[in-house]
């Protein structure tokens, strides 16, 4: 696949999450926005899956341990096929399925409810653990946010993989710097995040995050690591690819007005 | 009478159960020894796995393996199971409806010795809040077996609370037991005591020595607190003079909290609530200390008076 396919599908992804958001009232652009390259890559181009048989045995599985960027989720399952993109204007809405942050019952393709931070990614060794135990070669895949690292489950779950020897499961780290309150290293150091891992017994990568090439290669080179599992550490900009969101803590949980989405989509060159 | 703890029922059941659930999986956090889920880890070593001593990211694994499809019973004591990890299980386990079977150990004040840090009266209360959730508390060993493969085969959460102390087992092993059904093991016309757990053998002693006194006890084991068996609370209601929950709990938000609510909102009667009185436990042996947090027989005799 040629990475302008992927940035095509990360530019309309990024198009859904402001106009998703815009039309709630409310959500987290920030960190939809940072992860949607990586996302889209994952949906697009690493993963096995099936938009007509989200259940599809031996598939690959997506857990979104940050939850609250749900409508990037949302954005890419939409564009993948999984239900139809007009669906993402009930995001946040009473009685839709596109809950403010994703629940598995209610969502095709959404393979863990998540929200609470930390928690998505020990289900993520859960679903590691199962298929090593099935013989299922479907691998998985959970991102995480830089502030959620300060969960402490997060690494009781980063022990447990090493531990189980899961080189079947891949976090990646949404490293964009910043978290509600400001900056990571204002509100709780997180740094260095790569040792950290490496210190508890993973393959790491540290990559740019908004890099096709790079994010294509790390997650073909984890696929080659064996008896460990892989965390790649993507170096991101939160608010990426909307100028006035790029690097800005303050918009971490705010929904768009008109006017800012209007600016949005045109910096996108998305329709209004 | 032989007794046994409800634990060591778990564990035996659990090896028997490997055999003929090839589905089930095992979690223990580093006290496999004392939840007894170790003999299960010797017989199936590939379906069990230890995950430290990290309770919340246990039961996050658990959901995980659950939703891809295995039946995991992850065991831990009661108080780092509901209390530590409460919020992983209402949210990874409950919300998302995971065929989780979270079963706790060493509950309540008959921990003893280890004292008030491991003694939980929390946990009821607090697993019975979440929507969804199973909340069953065996009275014996043989009713831990039947219950624990109802459990099993139960798609779904489900808190099974086990205790450490030996307790006398009086139910036959071909008792007819269900989920959601209490079970009515002494009929008795002029009060009720509804137990759950190891108080359900304080309340039958409770029982004879009120019969020695001329009172007519029915005794009700409520194994399952949820869903509750409203119907059979409602048939003690009206058919006797009062109720008395007897439960190794607290008296707050516990099995007598939820006959309370039964009942006042369909038959209201007199009850009195048997269980620890919102204060903190201490160290000592079992039957000292339910004796020094009136949880004893005679607690339950003097309850059961006072409503006549």
């Amino acid at each position: 696949m040629e990475h302008k396919v992927l940035e095509d599908v990360a530019r309309n992804i990024r198009i859904s999450v402001v106009k998703e958001i815009h039309a709630a009232g409310s959500g987290h652009p920030g960190g939809s926005l940072s992860a949607a390259d990586i996302v889209a890559a994952l949906y697009f181009d690493e993963m096995n899956i099936d938009p007509g048989n989200p259940k599809m045995e031996g598939r690959d599985r997506f857990v979104l341990s940050k939850g609250h960027a749900g409508p990037v989720q949302y954005a890419a399952l939409a564009e993948r096929g999984f239900f139809p993109k007009k669906d993402l204007e009930s995001l946040r809405k009473i009685g839709s399925k596109l809950q403010g942050h994703p629940d598995l019952r209610k969502v095709p393709g959404v393979e863990m409810s998540t929200g609470s931070l930390g928690q998505g990614f020990g289900a993520a060794v859960g679903m590691a653990m199962a298929n090593k135990l099935d013989g299922n070669t479907g691998r998985v895949y959970v991102v995480l946010g830089d502030g959620e690292l300060q969960e402490g489950i997060v690494w009781e779950a980063a022990m447990s993989a090493a531990h189980y020897k899961l080189d079947n499961l891949v976090a990646i780290v949404d490293w964009n710097g910043l978290q509600i309150d400001g900056p990571n290293d204002e509100v709780m150091a997180v740094k260095p995040v790569d040792k950290k891992f490496a210190a508890f017994g993973w393959n790491v990568t540290v990559i740019a995050g908004h890099n096709f090439e790079q994010i294509r290669g790390a997650f073909a080179a984890a696929r080659n690591c064996k008896g460990k599992p892989t965390a790649i550490v993507a170096k991101t900009c939160k608010g990426k690819g909307v100028s006035f969101m790029e690097n800005n803590a303050a918009w971490h949980g705010k929904a768009p007005n008109d006017e800012e989405a209007k600016q949005a989509l045109l910096e996108l060159g998305g329709e209004w | 009478m032989e007794k046994m703890a409800t634990r060591q029922a778990y564990g035996k059941a659990l090896v028997e159960f490997g055999a003929k659930y090839s589905n089930l999986v095992v979690m223990d956090a580093d006290l496999s020894k004392s939840t007894m889920t170790a003999e299960f880890g010797k017989a199936y070593p590939e379906r069990f796995f230890n995950m430290g001593i990290a309770e919340q990211n246990m039961y996050a694994v658990a959901a995980g393996l659950a939703i891809s499809g295995k039946t995991v019973c992850a065991s831990t004591f009661a108080m780092f199971a509901t209390g530590r990890a409460f919020e992983i299980i209402r949210n990874s386990i409950g919300y998302t409806k995971a065929n989780v079977k979270i079963c706790a150990t060493h509950a309540g004040i008959t921990v003893g010795e280890d004292g008030a840090s491991h003694q939980t009266f929390e946990d009821i209360a607090l697993m019975r809040t979440i929507p969804g959730m199973t909340v069953i508390n065996p009275s014996d060993g043989v009713s831990a077996k039947i219950l624990l493969e109802r459990a099993i085969e139960l798609d779904g959460p489900v808190y099974m609370r086990l205790g450490r102390a030996a307790v006398p087992v009086f139910y036959k092993e071909d008792a007819e037991l269900e989920i959601g059904k209490g079970s009515c093991i002494r009929d008795g016309k002029d009060v009720t005591v509804i137990a759950t757990g190891i108080m359900v053998g304080k309340a039958l002693e409770a029982a004879s020595v009120l019969a020695e006194k001329g009172v007519d006890a029915r005794v009700v084991d409520m194994h399952t607190i949820k869903p509750l068996d409203k119907e059979m609370i409602v048939k003690a209601a009206r058919e006797t003079r009062g109720i008395v929950t007897a439960e190794e709990h607290s008296v707050i938000g516990g099995l007598g909290s939820a006959v309370a609510e039964a009942v006042v909102s369909s038959c209201p009667v007199k009850m009195a609530f048997i269980g620890q009185r919102d204060v903190f436990g201490e160290s000592g042996k079992p039957d000292e200390l339910l004796a020094k947090y009136a949880m004893d027989v005679s607690d339950i005799v003097r309850a059961a008076e006072g409503l006549l």
